[in-house]
């Protein structure tokens, strides 16, 4: 015979899915939210979306090809997620240099330490956020008021968040109804007519994407939702007991990062357990470390702490929620 | 929505089902086949016949060694070359009986013609009995002899007859013509089935990818009693018998435990078709149907092939190998084995013939895994892939079993499913057959 044949073994046919198909199908996902953020936050959404995103690359490349000498894998877009990710938890009126400084913190400290894609134990974005929040509180906490492309990059004029409002207001003995007169209604919270990080604001955006990476399987429902019924049920029976201390569940879905951090940061593959029964143990520890956060700690938002906690305990919760097996327990109706 | 399919995992591949409209042909009759004389789960048979036997169609060349084996028939007439070893379509070299064909002479007692012939005369006993002797075992590819099936061990009792004709591998059409084309007879053997298991209730599992061959059997089971067509949704592997038995009648078979724990007995639509010529007919297993496809492929058909002709010539009868071939897989996509040759005999278990371009042929770039979990959502016995493919990979052969490695029925599904392209079933066969070792050496 003129030539050699292949042989490997089965199975000789593979599917559709790549990394890079997959970090590109969240990166598009996340294309309404940024639409969103420049509707909202104008000029200086697109310069803290850029200076990220190519920052985070611009890291990666340089650890890959002269500090670990390895492959330069910065095409595979998980850089890029990353970096469109911290973007979005960020005031749209950060300064570069420090927009940098967390870029750099998310790459080398929250990735490529532990040894690039898949091994980190911590999602890189919200190391990287953290890291700024602790850093830079005053930057950090300065968030423009949604004024589309009047809203400046330099010197803009900045509010507190509804989260922020709302944790001021009961600290100073205001009942929850009465500062919620002064707060942006429930619909222009959906739409994202409020303060905050750039890509949390709008709820309408953020569930689009939800809605387009279900859609293509990119991932599965359960994170999400059940962050989303965690933090209605357990903010609904705070607020049942006592409804001037503690606001309505359907206004703590809407503000701060839930929806940002229960579709896109929760859900991250590599820090989220690899089970559904796992991803659900997973999901109500986020959903109750937020609202305990939200309603009793010193910050008011949480999210971002309450994933970082759930992600150290991953390594524990895939131990122990292990799948069904088929055959395991005698089932014959 | 609403049609039936196993619980747990499994993925949908391409279909790609292009010799689906290609009738059954018969191949021509080699000058020389090379018999494997082990062609079934269980030890190699010992020949019968010795260089220069002169021996005719459907003649007994080789008999069972031992408890799990299977009769072997010549497929031509002509005399005995040699018994030597052949690469089979495992790789390795095996024994078989080469003959070298003169004429086309069968045994008289060979029901050559056309007739179908409905009534079932013989006894339960009998019918098992005529099961071994024509050699018969499972035709989906697992290849384990059907009257050990049919026998169930001292306790057990069968209840209800599975019949397989899901077809869930991509690319092969040979049970699905079988259904077309033999549908009558395959019923009548599934009748016999039945009576040779000592059930009343048999079930034909389909995926509705195949709905000319539900309406043709449905029509045809209206004549024979106890005999139903369940639809099924198209799901790779609702062809693994526990997944069957799953799908069609909703009992989970114990890890570890055969499917006459939970009362049923599975056999293949092939298997079937088999059996009704081996009891009505007289007729041994000695040929069967064989797709040959593939994308370039000239024309992809369905051969009903003499077991022991090579690969090289079904392939010539389909159009000639294609110019960039780069694969040649006995066997489905998902399951099949690649062959390092093509003058690799076919066997009983050989459902198909594919050929795969230097493109398709070639796995892809294995990146880092990302910890998507798409393995575990897939794997339908719920297991978890990318930790015993880890574990395997540490040498961790207690956790491996404690994991249950030993319950992978090596479908592909996590291999096929993962975005990072990672070796998984490679290094769980590893850890399988380690194991397997391990828990052998223990008793």
């Amino acid at each position: 015979m003129s030539k050699l044949l292949n042989v490997s073994p089965s199975p000789h046919v593979a599917g559709s899915y790549s990394v890079q198909k997959i970090m590109y199908g969240v990166v598009f996902a996340l294309m309404p939210t940024l639409a969103a953020s420049v509707y909202f936050f104008g000029f200086g959404a697109i310069i803290v979306t850029l200076v990220s995103v190519i920052s985070c690359v611009l890291f990666e490349f340089l650890i890959q090809k002269y500090i670990l000498k390895s492959e330069v894998k910065i095409y595979d877009g998980s850089a890029v997620l990353t970096g469109l990710i911290l973007a979005f938890n960020l005031p749209s009126n950060l300064p570069v240099w420090i927009i940098i400084l967390g870029a750099f913190f998310a790459i080398a400290v929250g990735k490529m330490s532990f040894g690039g894609l898949g091994q980190n134990v911590f999602n890189p974005a919200i190391a990287g956020r953290v890291f700024l929040l602790i850093s830079f509180p005053v930057q950090m906490t300065s968030w423009p008021k949604p004024m589309g492309f009047a809203t400046k990059y330099v010197d803009a004029i900045t509010g507190a968040t509804p989260l922020g409002k709302m944790k001021e207001g009961i600290m100073n003995s205001q009942s929850v109804s009465d500062i919620m007169m002064q707060l942006p209604s429930q619909i222009d919270n959906f739409l994202g007519y409020m303060g905050g990080s750039m890509g949390e604001v709008s709820a309408i955006a953020l569930l689009l994407g939800f809605a387009y990476m279900l859609l293509r399987k990119i991932i599965t429902w359960h994170i999400p939702v059940t962050i989303f019924a965690t933090v209605f049920v357990f903010q609904g029976v705070l607020n049942i007991v006592d409804s001037a201390t503690y606001a309505p569940p359907v206004f703590h879905l809407l503000t701060g990062g839930l929806m940002l951090g229960a579709i896109f940061m929760a859900t991250d593959m590599v820090t989220s357990p690899m089970t559904h029964k796992g991803m659900v143990i997973y999901s109500i520890g986020i959903g109750v470390i937020t609202v305990l956060i939200r309603n009793f700690g010193a910050y008011p938002e949480g999210i971002s702490f309450a994933i970082l906690i759930m992600n150290a305990i991953v390594p524990i919760i895939n131990k122990y929620a292990k799948p069904k097996r088929f055959g395991e327990v005698i089932n014959n109706g | 929505m609403g049609l039936r399919t196993f619980k747990k995992g499994g993925v949908h591949p391409d279909e790609n089902k292009f010799s689906a409209n290609a009738p059954i042909q018969s191949a021509d009759i080699p000058k020389q086949v090379s018999i494997p004389l082990g062609q079934h789960i269980g030890a190699p048979a010992n020949a019968i016949v010795q260089k220069g036997d002169t021996v005719k169609v459907g003649q007994l060349i080789a008999e069972p060694n031992g408890f799990v084996s299977a009769n072997i028939h010549s497929s031509v007439s002509g005399t005995v070359n040699k018994i030597d070893t052949v690469i089979d379509a495992s790789g390795f070299k095996r024994p078989a009986v080469i003959i070298d064909v003169e004429g086309d002479e069968w045994l008289e007692n060979i029901d050559r013609s056309a007739d179908i012939i409905a009534d079932v005369k013989l006894s339960k006993e009998e019918i098992v009995e005529k099961i071994k002797s024509s050699g018969i075992v499972g035709l989906g590819g697992a290849t384990f002899p059907s009257h050990i099936k049919l026998t169930p061990p001292p306790g057990k009792k069968a209840e209800v007859l599975l019949i397989n004709g899901v077809e869930c591998e991509p690319y092969l059409t040979a049970d699905h013509r079988i259904m077309l084309e033999k549908g009558e007879e395959t019923v009548i053997g599934v009748s016999i089935l039945m009576k040779g298991a000592g059930v009343s209730k048999a079930y034909i599992g389909i995926e509705n990818n195949k709905p000319d061959a539900i309406a043709h059997l449905k029509n045809i089971c209206k004549k024979y009693k106890g005999i139903e067509v369940v639809p099924l949704k198209v799901q790779y592997p609702q062809g693994g018998e526990k997944q069957l038995i799953d799908a069609v009648i909703r009992r989970e078979v114990p890890s570890g435990a055969l499917p006459i724990e939970v009362g049923a007995v599975v056999q293949n639509v092939g298997t079937a078709f088999a059996v009704y010529e081996a009891v009505q007919k007289n007729k041994p297993l000695f040929e069967r149907v064989v797709t040959v496809t593939g994308k370039k492929l000239e024309k992809p058909s369905n051969f009903l092939v003499r077991i022991g002709t090579s690969t090289q010539q079904l392939i010539d009868a389909a159009g000639g190998l294609p110019q960039d071939t780069g694969k040649v897989v006995s066997g489905g996509p998902m399951m099949g084995k690649a062959l390092s040759m093509l003058d690799i005999p076919v066997t009983k278990g050989s459902s198909g013939v594919l050929i795969f371009s230097e493109s398709e042929s070639k796995r892809r770039k294995m990146e880092p895994c990302i910890r998507c979990g798409k393995c575990v959502g897939v794997c339908p016995m719920g297991l978890e892939p990318y930790l015993l493919a880890n574990q395997t990979e540490q040498k961790m052969w207690e956790q491996l079993e404690t994991d249950s490695v030993m319950d992978c029925i090596e479908c592909g599904s996590c291999m096929y499913t993962c975005p990072a392209d990672r070796p998984l079933l490679d290094f769980i066969r590893l850890g399988k057959g380690t194991v397997g070792k391990i828990m052998r050496s223990r008793n």
